[in-house]
């Protein structure tokens, strides 16, 4: 009775705020170097920024670099999770390999992908795969890890269950296994949507897989400080756009379960 | 005798399987012509000299490796202080939480390497850059999950404070930081390997010494077990730094673990 | 450690300033927001003597916790005033404390008893030396001194309301509020804090607003009980409750007094729930012969 609830009316000045927000940021960043407190050439005024922006989405070699970006992220996520689902469900279900993986699990996971640009770029020079080495060792942990907390999560009961019945190895998966781990695994590809994006994007910039990213270190070699800026954004863009549609795609799919999960604190 | 069996056990599971991985390196590589995958034995025989070198202050692990963490820890730090200080007060605060909300999304969604290029702009390519690269790129997950942590406050408690009259700064200290702490510690765990990510990655792009520097001219000067052996040492570096956050944060966090415990296994 | 064994019941825990009074003069509390104002709380007047154990009961609903988190200073009233031992309640008093019905969530989960309870010694500026004393001897007096460096969550439900009040009387207030303390433990644990608190307030000479929805309860504890009507919420009746001071769970529950009274509130309450706002407007088929309310 004395909870303070949130009353439905005030939705939509929050909203407002919000975009009062943004709109003080982008006010700010046009204001602070046309007033000098700022070297333009560092920081362009917003407008030159949206002009550039503008200009550079009305080329072709944008959406191609835009293109080129989002496959590459695709395609290492899409591995990752692949992986990381099939390993993990194999991994949780036999106690044996759970025991003997454990530690290796532990000191692969802290090792940084980036450590690995050199051997990318000896192996395959600036080709895609050099880059998709990177995502995937990335994002894999992330699922991984995930999913074997998940496959930990079974209820004991069930799984007795379902092996008292003489179910097999299969079906038991499927509808002993899976339904609990789901929402972990969901959670995992939360997490590795964002992380492999911005693995790409380190990829492009460092080992120059065309995209976004050699897109921008290009703009940035060249001194085209508008355009660096407005590639930036667009890398800004890109990653609020994955995170919405990643927890979106984790409500939706998870629509029937009583909890929305944090992650696992492992 | 049965303790002394499940050590034995315990010690077989924990190094079985690395031991096993590395002997079938060890052993696949040792013939091995390839010149981008030397053996085993060579890229551990090339880091000793390479790394450890006689006198120990000259050596690459005191110029490159230990400059490298320290840059790391500086700009960590400055996060961890800043995220923290932010997010507590963006948490307590409705209206200010309303307000920065969109924004604070679109800073955390920019890949932090991009932020590179940027400060390099500001700071050219020293090891200002490279901290303020750290500190900038590790700060959003500290915030966002401190203002989750502080908003998810349990409201009893915060009655409880109230009513036995907590002055500011013991509210703070007892109650916000503490019952923040778990989320608190996953964003820092997040901010941890975005740092090393940028640490690496800031020497790569423009630098004179680091770890990631050395790594690179390795590679780019064709030295294939001295590159070998910088991105295992790298490795070993990310691997240490995670203990030691873990064994922080478990130090922390022990009350946490009980109490959910209780939680799940109580009402 | 002492045990509570050890804790002779003569023997003060605190050398205590004893109680204060509580005055509530046409209280009013409207909750704004979501769309329509709600009024939950109409007009309450009443005053609890320096001293006093005072129950407060009522249908569910009834606006008793929004009583009590106004007299805490938790929640501002719209209009009427407030005051403890003369001084108007704008925010938490001193010399107050205060026992909620989440005892689980009102504890400091990070911190153990001891620390629980020392906190707002700490923040209070008591002495290192006198805190530790304090600590100590309200823990055994609420039967908690080997469990002093648990975590409140290691404990059942009824120690960790047991640390709660061992962490608001080790605060020597003069007044201490508790809102349906016992309602979340079982019915044994139950009886033997409602004794604990009858011991504590002897001991203490402290004033104790007791809010619960549990019309024995209320009776057995209280030398006063306040009925309250439904939402809005006003007093319906003042209840003088004269049972004496020394209580028993089985000898005062037996009491032929204790059963009348219970008859009397347990028919107020129902008629409260029926939305009746006065006693007059009540049909009591078992009409009170209780003496008047004190001050009318």
């Amino acid at each position: 009775m004395t909870r303070t609830h949130r009353p439905a009316g005030r939705r939509t000045p929050a909203r407002a705020l919000g975009l009062a927000g943004v709109a003080a940021l982008l006010v700010v960043l046009e204001l602070a170097p046309r007033l000098g407190l700022v070297d333009d050439r560092f920081l362009p005024p917003t407008s030159r920024i949206a002009v550039a922006l503008a200009q550079r989405l009305g080329t072709p070699d944008f959406w191609v670099a835009l293109g080129q970006t989002l496959t590459t992220w695709g395609t290492g996520l899409a591995i990752s999770l692949v992986a990381g689902v099939v390993l993990g469900v194999v991994i949780g279900s036999v106690p044996v390999l759970r025991a003997v993986t454990a530690s290796t699990i532990e000191f692969l996971r802290p090792v940084p992908s980036v450590a690995l640009i050199p051997v990318a770029v000896l192996l395959y020079s600036t080709g895609m795969a050099g880059t998709l080495i990177l995502v995937v060792y990335a994002s894999f942990w992330q699922v991984l890890v995930q999913v074997l907390a998940g496959v930990r999560d079974v209820d004991p009961v069930a799984a007795d269950t379902a092996r008292s019945y003489r179910f097999s190895a299969l079906t038991r998966i499927r509808t002993v296994v899976w339904p609990t781990t789901l929402p972990y695994a969901m959670t995992g590809l939360r997490l590795a949507a964002s992380v492999a994006l911005i693995l790409t994007v380190t990829g492009e910039l460092l080992i120059g897989t065309p995209g976004i990213g050699k897109a921008l270190g290009i703009a940035q070699s060249s001194g085209a400080v508008d355009s660096m800026y407005a590639y930036v954004v667009v890398a800004g863009l890109l990653g609020v756009v994955v995170n919405v549609l990643a927890r979106a795609l984790e409500h939706r799919v998870l629509f029937w379960h009583p909890s929305v999960r944090g992650e696992v604190a492992a | 005798m049965s303790t002394l069996r499940r050590v034995a056990r315990s010690v077989l599971l924990t190094l079985g399987l690395p031991v096993a991985i590395l002997t079938v390196w060890w052993v696949a590589s040792a013939g091995s012509t390839s010149f981008y995958s030397p053996p085993l034995a060579e890229i551990v025989g090339t880091s000793r000299e390479t790394w450890f070198s006689a006198p120990l202050a000259e050596s690459r692990l005191a110029v490159d490796v230990v400059p490298s963490v320290l840059r790391l820890l500086a700009g960590y730090a400055v996060a961890l202080v800043v995220g923290v200080a932010l997010g507590v007060a963006v948490g307590s605060s409705r209206a200010l939480r309303a307000f920065l909300e969109p924004v604070l999304e679109f800073f955390r969604a920019i890949p932090p390497p991009v932020l590179v290029p940027v400060l390099m702009l500001f700071f050219g390519i020293g090891d200002t850059m490279k901290i303020v690269v750290i500190a900038i790129g590790c700060v959003w997950p500290v915030l966002l999950n401190t203002v989750e942590g502080v908003r998810g406050l349990d409201p009893v408690l915060r009655d409880t404070a109230r009513a036995y009259r907590l002055g500011r700064v013991a509210t703070l200290r007892h109650l916000v930081l503490r019952g923040a702490s778990p989320q608190i510690v996953t964003g820092a765990r997040q901010a941890l390997s975005i740092g090393i990510i940028l640490m690496v990655i800031s020497e790569m792009f423009a630098a004179k010494d680091g770890l990631g520097f050395s790594i690179v001219q390795f590679q780019r000067s064709f030295a294939i077990p001295e590159m070998w052996s910088g991105v295992l040492l790298l490795g070993v570096v990310g691997v240490l730094l995670s203990l030691v956050f873990r064994a922080v944060t478990d130090a922390v966090l022990r009350w946490y673990l009980g109490y959910r415990q209780s939680q799940h296994g109580g009402a | 450690m002492t045990s509570p064994a050890d804790v002779a019941p003569d023997h003060d825990v605190v050398d205590h300033p004893g109680g204060a009074s509580l005055e509530v003069r046409h209280l009013r509390k409207v909750y704004a927001g979501r769309g329509e104002p709600v009024e939950a709380v109409a007009d309450l007047t009443f005053e609890v003597r320096p001293g006093e154990l005072v129950c407060v009961v009522g249908p569910s609903g009834a606006g008793k916790t929004t009583l009590l988190r106004c007299l805490a200073g938790l929640l501002p009233a719209t209009s009427g005033e407030l005051a403890l031992g003369g001084s108007p309640i704008t925010g938490p008093p001193p010399g107050m404390a205060v026992v909620l019905q989440e005892y689980g969530r009102s504890l400091f989960p990070w911190m153990s008893v001891a620390q629980n309870v020392e906190l707002p010694l700490k923040e209070k500026g008591v002495a290192k030396a006198r805190r530790a004393e304090l600590v100590a001897e309200t823990l055994a007096a609420v039967g908690l001194a080997d469990v002093a460096r648990s975590y409140p969550w290691q404990l059942s439900g009824g120690m960790q309301q047991r640390v709660a009040i061992a962490r608001a009387v080790a605060y020597e207030p003069q007044v201490l509020l508790m809102d349906e303390p016992f309602a979340a433990v079982d019915a044994q644990t139950r009886f033997e804090l409602e004794d604990l608190v009858r011991t504590l307030w002897k001991r203490l000479g402290i004033t104790v607003v007791f809010v619960t929805h549990d019309i024995d309860e209320a009776i057995y504890l209280g030398e006063r009980v306040l009925v309250l009507s439904a939402r809005p919420t006003v007093v319906l009746e003042d209840v003088e409750v004269g049972l004496g001071a020394d209580r028993d769970q089985l000898e005062t529950r037996g009491d032929a007094e204790f059963a009348r009274l219970r008859t009397h509130v347990y028919e107020l309450v129902q008629q409260a729930k029926q939305g009746v706002r006065s006693l007059a407007d009540a049909h009591l088929t078992h009409p009170a012969d209780a003496p008047p309310p004190p001050g009318a």
